[in-house]
């Protein structure tokens, strides 16, 4: 496979994920985890470094971090040892943050991507990922004018920090890994995924090299990258930064940069000179964590459902065509949407999935909302489809009715009856609007008879505007094929 | 010499006190806290007069009971008690009241014990001699020109001068079994994991261990009993048994064939390593006539080497140092203790961090931070901390190669009795040096105890110490016990 190129260039990026686990309690202490209370409530002595405090490992973060650390096809180290890593900072209480440095929980794992460099060209690519280790999150820091404010709600929340090997040639395939990594990680139900607040956050390492060089370039450190477009147009942008500095006679430093995303440009943070020295070593409060083998196989053996495995269960059970089955399983709330549809749809799977195909995501594109946003919960497009398959409503109606959901979040039963929306199925009524159809079109109905047989079409367009389009189709079909033969009347 | 054994009351000879109703607790304790509050000995940092009369007043009313219950008993200050303040020594923490109490401390407040107050000690632990504290230096009481030795040395300088009936210390070094020499107690490092370590504040994390400073082994074995035992909030605590520690010693103590029968079976051994350049004359002496009176009484006195031992002041002061460094990061002004603003409102947060931890720390406590920092920087680390953690294992096999022919090690406690104040406090190495015989058990993590055994220049105390093997608390505290019965001639 060819890479792509940048006027004689390629580039070489490696992504660094930090996932925040969604456990209960913290990860060394049995504080309430997550965010969302008022500031310095979620504290105790030992998330705030009370002189004399300990950790003790959560037991359910490792059993999580095991888990991604199968999701992702790495192997999971039966020994893995936790270090501190010392550097002051007002939101880190102890002065030193407890990760795993040389031995962690999960290494040489893989994931394989699909994505397109050229728009329209699907392809697959086996990113490596060197590492997953745990490690608890520090503190906030809120700085005002004169002062800084500090919450350490979060402190000591647990994160596993993926990293992957410098794999990615553009950035459209770090983009295609980030989102199939939250995929996972939120289906196996580790990670809420939310990038915007933080509980899935990407640092990226950005070189550049002439095409044909074995030597990677010097890197840079990407930071702040909040959502997947950012991550994908911050590369973008450094890539060509990194090009023009090159060209221009200069020279790349290794150093850390942040992304602006309001001007769309990567600013230099701090170089490596002035780097910290972590001054790593093994935490003595902590013996080194020993995973048992069955410990690891129970883990293995409870892993919820990944996308590969729904996605042949689709295909499987509902019938549903490869290409759908991937789309829809691509994110979980995506998929649980559908199988939730699916459950009131009167067993229609597959005119579920053509409408959330088509309408749906076609509606949330428009948009630009995820699934968890749609404005209507997804058994009403499950009654929907219901509608259609009873006969109530026509699929034209149903458009009618969809329009009105998105709109107004209202279930489609009440928007049928608010609008009269219902369907006629009476045959008679229909045979009624029949017969008044032909007494007023002598003419084509001898003509008909006579062998003028595509005069068929008027007359049922003719009775569909007599029930004003809410003739059942295939009823009016029927009936007036029955009244010009002569079979009724 | 009298020992303190010999003219103060024990702990057990207390409770007999309290059971026959010849005395109550509230007198007791009215009585320590008013000699305590007159002392000049500097062994007290703060007292705890409220708690201890209710807690008195608790036992007297039949609210407690127990081999702890009633009893006064001094905390070294670096044991964190809820609501009193806990300064570690160290002006950083001067006005620091913790938000919560320790296991051990919980679990002595269960058990009735009586907390006099808070006692002196070096700087976080740092130290041999008590000259470190922020608050003064503790003057040992049988001859207050002289230090009582460190860190814990506020708390055997009052179980010496009658100022406690017993009381915690913590050992990272030595610093429970140094005092304990110096003082002429009894001071147990506990083999580590047996005692919690959640609310001790750490000095050095993979050595320090709380440990009992008593008048005799009885009070030691009774102690160590109460404040033992597995703890999920300290995940270096080991789930193992807590024996009856106090029955086994009182059977040795009270039952002369029990005895005999035990030191006959004993085997003892000798590291030659203990007895080299450096070690006092008389300090020797006192200890060559324990291993002659051990022999006399029938036990196997086995001759040993311990080649790694002489690696063991290096090793320790680059793992205790690293650790301590990291472990003193959190006194950075922030969220407690006191802060320091060189320049007012528009002092920088790097200058606030500067100047409170430059100012509030005291020179040893600086000078170890400043050597862990270097010993783990890049480009330092294999050399210093992690060739150390390397030794550190060799010497923790010499050990066990040693106990697979020998039930406790016998050495002197300190190379010399105590000093005079002020001797060794510009020459930090030859002050390190008091710690050599001590230092290598916290290396290896094993159990041991300092017990009086004659004396030295100026008729001080000598110390005597005895290694075990992991978890052997129960055998060493016999020996003491059969020692203390030789010694005393009643045996």
């Amino acid at each position: 496979m060819a890479h792509p190129t940048y006027n004689g260039f390629e580039t070489v990026i490696g992504l660094e994920v930090h996932a925040q686990l969604s456990t209960n309690s913290k990860l060394f202490s049995s504080s309430p985890s997550g965010t969302g209370s008022a500031p310095n409530r979620n504290i105790n002595p030992v998330c705030t470094a009370q002189p004399g405090a300990l950790p003790v490992l959560n037991r359910v973060a490792v059993d999580f971090a095991i888990r991604a650390g199968i999701a992702t096809n790495c192997r999971i180290n039966e020994l893995s040892i936790f270090s501190r890593k010392n550097y002051f900072y007002p939101d880190l209480p102890k002065g030193y943050q407890i990760s795993q440095y040389d031995k962690p929980i999960a290494e040489f794992g893989h994931l394989e991507i699909e994505f397109e460099n050229e728009p329209g060209k699907v392809e697959t690519k086996k990113i490596g990922i060197t590492r997953i280790h745990m490690e608890e999150d520090a503190g906030k820091s809120q700085h005002m004018s004169g002062f800084s404010l500090v919450d350490l709600n979060r402190a000591g929340t647990p994160l596993i920090e993926i990293v992957s090997e410098p794999d990615f040639r553009s950035p459209q395939e770090a983009g295609a890994y980030l989102r199939k990594l939250r995929a996972i990680l939120q289906y196996i139900e580790v990670c809420d995924g939310n990038m915007q607040n933080g509980n899935f956050r990407c640092d990226a390492n950005v070189s550049v090299r002439p095409i044909g060089t074995a030597k990677f370039g010097t890197r840079a450190e990407l930071k702040n990258l909040n959502s997947f477009r950012f991550v994908e147009k911050a590369i973008e942008y450094e890539i060509h930064r990194q090009i023009g500095v090159i060209n221009g006679g200069g020279k790349i430093v290794q150093e850390t940069r942040l992304y602006d995303s309001a001007k769309n440009i990567t600013q230099s943070m701090r170089s490596k000179e002035d780097a910290h020295d972590y001054r790593y070593f093994p935490e003595p409060d902590l013996p080194p964590l020993v995973l048992n083998p069955a410990w690891i196989q129970a883990v293995k053996d409870a892993l919820p459902e990944l996308p590969s495995a729904k996605a042949d269960r689709f295909v499987k059970d509902f019938g549903l065509p490869e290409y759908d089955a991937k789309v829809i399983t691509s994110t979980k709330p995506l998929a649980h949407f559908y199988e939730k549809a699916v459950a009131t749809s009167s067993g229609e799977p597959k005119l579920v999935s053509n409408w959330l195909m088509t309408e749906v995501l076609r509606m949330l594109k428009e948009s630009e909302k995820e699934i968890e946003e749609c404005p209507f919960p997804a058994e009403h497009l499950g009654q929907l489809v219901s509608l259609i398959k009873s006969g109530e409503i026509s699929s034209k109606i149903a458009k009618t009715i969809f329009e009105d959901m998105w709109a107004s979040g209202k279930n489609p039963k009440d928007i049928m009856k608010e609008k009269g929306l219902v369907q006629v199925s009476d045959p008679n009524l229909i045979e009624n609007a029949v017969r008044k159809i032909m007494e007023a079109n002598p003419k084509n109905v001898t003509e008909y008879r006579a062998g003028k047989e595509k005069l068929f079409g008027f007359f049922v367009g003719q009775v569909m505007k007599e029930t004003k389009g809410m003739g059942n189709p295939s009823l009016v079909n029927d009936i007036v094929l029955a009244f010009l033969k002569g079979e009724k009347s | 010499m009298q020992f303190p054994r010999h003219t103060l009351k024990k702990a057990w000879q207390l409770r007999a006190e309290l059971a026959s109703k010849k005395t109550t607790s509230l007198a007791l304790t009215e009585d320590y806290l008013a000699k305590a509050k007159a002392s000049k000995l500097n062994s007290y940092l703060t007292f705890m007069d409220a708690q201890a009369i209710a807690s008195a007043k608790n036992f007297d009313a039949g609210k407690s009971s127990g081999m702890l219950a009633g009893i006064p008993l001094g905390l070294k200050d670096n044991l964190v008690t809820e609501g009193v303040k806990t300064t570690c020594g160290s002006k950083i923490l001067a006005n620091y009241v913790p938000p919560y109490s320790g296991t051990v401390v919980k679990k002595l407040e269960a058990a009735g014990s009586v907390f006099i107050g808070k006692c002196n000690l070096d700087e976080f632990a740092m130290g041999s001699s008590n000259e470190n504290s922020a608050f003064g230096p503790v003057g040992l009481p049988q001859d207050p020109t002289r230090v009582p030795g460190g860190s814990s040395g506020g708390s055997a300088a009052a179980v010496a001068a009658g100022l406690a009936a017993w009381s915690l210390g913590s050992d990272t070094g030595g610093s429970v079994r140094q005092p304990a020499s110096f003082c002429g107690v009894v001071g147990l490092k506990p083999t580590y994991g047996r005692v919690s370590r959640y609310g001790l504040v750490a000095f050095a994390s993979s050595l320090d261990q709380i440990g009992p400073l008593t008048l005799d082994a009885q009070d030691c074995a009774d102690l160590l009993e109460g404040i033992s035992g597995y703890d999920p909030l300290d995940s270096t605590s080991l789930d193992r048994p807590v024996l009856h520690y106090g029955k086994a010693v009182e059977k040795i103590r009270t039952d002369a064939t029990a005895r005999h029968d035990f030191v006959k079976k004993l085997r003892v051994g000798v590291p030659a390593e203990f007895f080299a350049a450096g070690l006092d004359a008389q300090v020797q002496k006192a200890v060559e006539s324990a291993i002659d009176a051990l022999r006399k009484a029938g036990a196997e006195i086995v001759p040993l080497q311990l080649p790694t031992s002489k690696h063991a002041l290096a090793v320790y002061y680059v793992v205790a140092v690293s650790e301590a460094s990291a472990n003193l990061a959190r006194f950075d002004g922030v969220r407690f203790g006191d802060r320091v603003y060189p320049n007012g409102a528009n002092s920088s947060l790097d200058e606030m961090y500067e100047a409170t931890r430059g100012t509030l720390f005291g020179n040893e406590v600086k000078r170890r931070i400043l050597l862990g920092n270097f010993t783990l920087s890049s480009g330092y680390y294999d050399a210093y901390y992690k060739k150390a953690c390397q030794v550190r294992n060799l010497i923790a096999q010499d050990f066990a190669k040693c106990f697979a022919k020998v039930d406790v090690i016998i050495g002197p406690t300190t190379p010399t009795v105590s000093f005079e104040r002020g001797s060794k406090t510009n020459d930090p190495l030859s002050m390190y040096l008091s710690d050599i015989y001590t230092v290598p058990v916290n290396l290896a993590g094993l159990p041991a105890v300092s017990m009086p055994y004659g004396t030295g220049e100026k008729g001080l105390p000598v110390g005597l110490q005895l290694i075990g093997a992991p978890f052997s608390e129960l055998k060493l505290l016999e020996s003491v016990a059969a020692l203390e019965t030789l010694f005393d001639g009643a045996f």
